[in-house]
């Protein structure tokens, strides 16, 4: 049973179309980079796999059913813009968490918090954009989920903190569960990706593993992506 | 140790390398535990997946072994490693030789040169 079974899923914004016949299977075990430039619907896919918005037409399953109070339970999800109440602090964030999802593990979301240097007792208003999406993400990391759906992750952070990002994803590699993380800053992930799907216009117009566009392409991935989506 | 990728080229043939070159050199000695898969892959920055499909052609070749229960191990045996040796000194050779023949060299003249760098007592070798 593939963790995340997309079929013909088709998202229409009124008249505009933001997704359009998209079918997509994601086993366990991998982590997939689902890249694409801004507006191509990357934002509106995850948002769909995770219950936000329904499909107009077809159908998206996680653990073979519709996404709802079930799938959430399974899925870890790091939104694209906060979505955390800005007047808790670090701690009441991981107490809402560990109340919320029994599959957070408080300890490994502390240890992560230490060494990024994430002070407990800061409220999430007082913190800067980079620390918020941090912490986000280690909230969203602790978790020992089926499915990992990442927005963005590494959007607005810094290097240094992008590689222990990278190396938390790796870390936390399991092979039950599937990590899919949307983002246009390909060159700094994609030796973690297994698969690479790429969207364009709402359309899915490439799924491939990474090895085999260094392979068969004699490409990387952000080479690849630069002459696919070139301007 | 740093770890650097190459684009255009899969990635498991360059941990692969890498990981030869690290025997080769003794970086890692004859009989070594080598880390974890995952620990390699993190101090790679790579994917788990790939990391193992590395270690797997790696043992293949036979110049790893796991030991069911206590991990993974630099080979001891000696053919391999003098093979190990000997295959790279021919790419390294065959790269060098490669590129004088560019420069319009030919075989006299390359193994002069060889001789004569070798000779020089500024040299390291």
């Amino acid at each position: 049973m593939a963790r995340i079974e997309i079929e013909h899923l088709t998202k229409m914004f009124g008249s505009r179309i933001a997704l359009e016949d998209v079918s997509l299977s994601l086993e366990k075990g991998q982590i997939v980079g689902l890249l694409g430039p801004n507006g191509s619907g990357k934002t509106t896919l995850i948002k769909t796999l995770n219950g936000l918005l329904t499909p107009t037409h077809g159908s998206v399953r996680i653990n073979d059913m519709t996404p709802g109070v079930e799938t959430k339970k399974r899925v870890a999800y790091l939104p694209d813009r906060t979505a955390l109440p800005e007047h808790m602090t670090t701690l009441q964030l991981m107490e809402l968490y560990a109340d919320f999802f029994a599959d957070f593990d408080r300890q490994k979301a502390e240890a992560m918090a230490e060494d990024l240097g994430i002070d407990f007792n800061q409220t999430l208003k007082k913190m800067s954009k980079g620390t918020k999406e941090k912490l986000q993400l280690i909230l969203v990391m602790a978790r020992k989920a089926d499915v990992y759906l990442l927005d963005e992750p590494i959007g607005g952070v810094d290097p240094a903190t992008r590689d222990y990002i990278l190396k938390t994803i790796i870390s936390n590699y399991n092979e039950d569960a599937v990590v899919v993380i949307s983002t246009h800053l390909i060159s700094d992930i994609e030796s973690v990706l297994d698969d690479v799907v790429f969207i364009k216009d709402g359309k899915l117009v490439l799924h491939k593993t990474a090895e085999q566009i260094r392979e068969e392409d004699g490409k990387s991935v952000d080479q690849l992506f630069r002459e696919v989506f070139r301007c | 140790m740093e770890w650097f990728f190459k684009n255009g080229i899969p990635i498991y043939t360059q941990i692969i390398d890498e990981m030869t070159m690290r025997i080769a050199s003794g970086a890692y000695a004859p009989g070594d535990k080598l880390p974890s898969v995952r620990e390699l892959a993190m101090d790679a920055g790579v994917n788990p997946n790939t990391m193992q499909k590395a270690m797997a052609e790696m043992e293949r070749r036979g110049l790893v072994f796991s030991e069911r229960t206590s991990g993974r191990f630099v080979t001891q045996d000696e053919n391999v490693l003098r093979k190990l040796h000997e295959d790279l000194a021919r790419t390294y050779l065959s790269e060098l030789t490669e590129k004088l023949q560019k420069i319009g060299m030919d075989r006299d003249e390359i193994r002069n040169v060889v001789d004569s760098w070798l000779a020089e007592d500024n040299q390291e070798v």
